[in-house]
């Protein structure tokens, strides 16, 4: 588990490098930071309140609350976690990861024009008040999502569909940016790092996945830790191949870019399911989740928003889609309509979609109208022409002149 | 004494070198200055594809050449660098362009010499 946890944390320099290539050379750092800081600001955040907030004792299946688990201070050190053979510590900082990476995940509908304070500010905030009630709802024993029966293996609904709705919010909210407006070219600046990124966020994504199995009971957490690995390799490895051949048949040519980009959809879309549904159908999912957040990423210029690394576009399409489909494919702790049960998981599936989604844009919505209230959200136009490296953090990403 | 800049395909810079050697060498090799430039003419950027988006940059990459000769070997030179980045066949649009500027002075700077021979 302390190696899953170190994996997801992983995740998060690999996300920085996925964004950062993506961007033009004057915002690499800038975008790069976003992620980053989030390691910063939530690794505080949930060591203070954020894990009591998530998982402390339960207030009605609304949110938790524990105040000897302010600063963690109130945890036994030597006592195992629930029925679980970790210490507890070690399901804290887990959860702790998944907690960092999802606000880090926002980044990427924003970049190049949101204001560093005003995010900082978001992420705090959102973290605090959407993520952790969510993740309250979903995965706490006493949340109302988790009693109701929604399965979500590892943060299809928390982690996926909340950032990316409410990147797409944020994005809307922030406007689109001026070179996006006049149609220019905007070209990444280093795939390379974008593609080692995706290589680092695959690797990662075992211990995202497969250690979340520390939510099933042992000693069967074990079967369910090998599944959800095999489940997560297999949809990834699928969504790629499926991403590829749709560009192919769609441009004519198979992008980097595009493989990289199928694997983190099938990595998304498999991530509420990955301990519920068999591996066979871990491949058709990945698939299809390629072609819907391939699909999803065309309509950015069709409905003409700025959506800058497809945040909503993968992560949000994709948590949908994984979400449902768990609801159709899953065959253990129930059975899906595939394995021969009902329609009645989609139903619960759906639930767990619609509301993730409806609070997540309804918090977003809010906290970042509350923000602007004091600090302007967009960055000045001067800032954006000449990026946001110099002026915010007074760095350059690359000095290749340099002799 | 003249400035010749050209403007070249970055891939035909070793053809140019080779076809300039043979003119302009005289035993002491021949002085050549190389950079990247960024620049558009008939040619337009080529397309290229991100996120299924079709983008096109409005500038082409090229390689400019500057070297400076004397006046006897200004059409040597230019018909040297004609033969090296011209298109195989009949030249193709975004071979480039070939400029000849007037040189006031040119000075040699480990002797200060001036003039003709420190070209």
């Amino acid at each position: 588990m302390l190696v899953s946890s170190a994996l997801v944390l992983l995740m998060v320099p690999g996300l920085a490098l996925f964004y950062g290539g993506m961007v033009r050379r004057k915002n690499v750092l800038t975008t790069m930071m976003m992620s980053f800081v989030a390691m910063a600001l939530i690794g505080v955040q949930w060591v203070l309140f954020g894990y009591s907030l998530a998982f402390g004792q339960s207030v009605g299946g609304a949110i938790g609350w524990d105040p000897s688990l302010w600063a963690l201070s109130g945890i036994d050190m030597a006592k195992t976690f629930g029925d679980k053979a970790i210490p507890e510590l070690v399901f804290v900082m887990f959860q702790g990861k998944f907690a960092i990476i999802t606000p880090a995940l926002i980044s990427g509908a924003i970049a190049e024009r949101m204001r560093f304070p005003a995010y900082l500010a978001f992420i705090l905030l959102w973290s605090t008040f959407v993520y952790d009630p969510l993740a309250h709802w979903v995965w706490a024993e006493g949340g109302w999502l988790f009693k109701m029966g929604v399965l979500d293996f590892a943060g299809g609904t928390v982690v996926h569909i909340a950032a990316g709705v409410s990147a797409l919010v944020l994005a809307l909210m922030l406007g689109r940016r001026r070179d996006f407006e006049k149609g220019a070219a905007i070209l990444p600046n280093n795939l390379v790092l974008t593609l080692t990124g995706a290589g680092l966020l695959w690797f990662g994504w075992f211990g995202f996945n497969a250690g979340s199995a520390v939510g099933i009971e042992h000693p069967v957490a074990g079967a369910s830790a090998a599944l959800a690995f095999t489940t997560t390799q297999s949809a990834a490895a699928a969504a790629g191949l499926a991403w590829m051949l749709m560009e192919r048949w769609h441009h004519g040519k198979v992008t980097s870019l595009g493989l990289a980009s199928g694997i983190v959809a099938g990595l998304v879309a498999v991530t509420p399911a990955a301990g519920h549904i068999r591996p066979g159908w871990a491949l058709v999912l990945g698939a299809l989740a390629a072609i819907a957040c391939y699909w999803a990423v065309q309509q950015k210029s069709r409905f003409n928003y700025d959506d800058s690394l497809d945040a909503f576009g993968v992560h949000g399409v994709g948590g949908m889609f994984g979400a449902l489909a768990t609801g159709v494919l899953c065959f253990t702790p129930v059975a899906g309509v595939v394995s021969g049960g009902s329609w009645e998981q989609l139903g619960k599936q759906a639930i767990g979609v619609l509301v993730s989604t409806a609070f997540a844009a309804a918090g977003t919505f809010v906290i970042a109208s509350v923000i602007k209230l004091f600090v302007p959200l967009r960055c000045t136009e001067e800032e954006e022409r000449d990026g946001l490296d110099l002026h915010v953090h007074g760095e350059r990403g690359y000095h290749f002149d340099q002799t | 004494m003249k400035m010749i800049i050209a403007i070249i395909r970055p891939e035909k810079l070793e053809n140019v070198e080779d076809a300039l050697r043979a003119v302009l060498d005289e035993g002491d090799n021949f002085r050549l200055t190389v950079d990247t430039v960024q620049g558009h003419g008939r040619q337009e950027g080529q397309v290229e594809l991100f996120r299924g988006q079709e983008v096109k940059p409005r500038m082409v990459t090229k390689t400019r050449l500057t070297i400076c000769v004397n006046d006897g070997y200004v059409e040597k030179s230019i018909a040297a660098i004609l033969k090296g980045a011209r298109t195989d066949g009949a030249g193709a649009v975004g071979d480039g362009k070939i400029f000849v500027v007037p040189l006031e002075e040119s000075v040699r700077i480990r002797t200060g010499e001036r003039g003709a021979t420190a070209i």
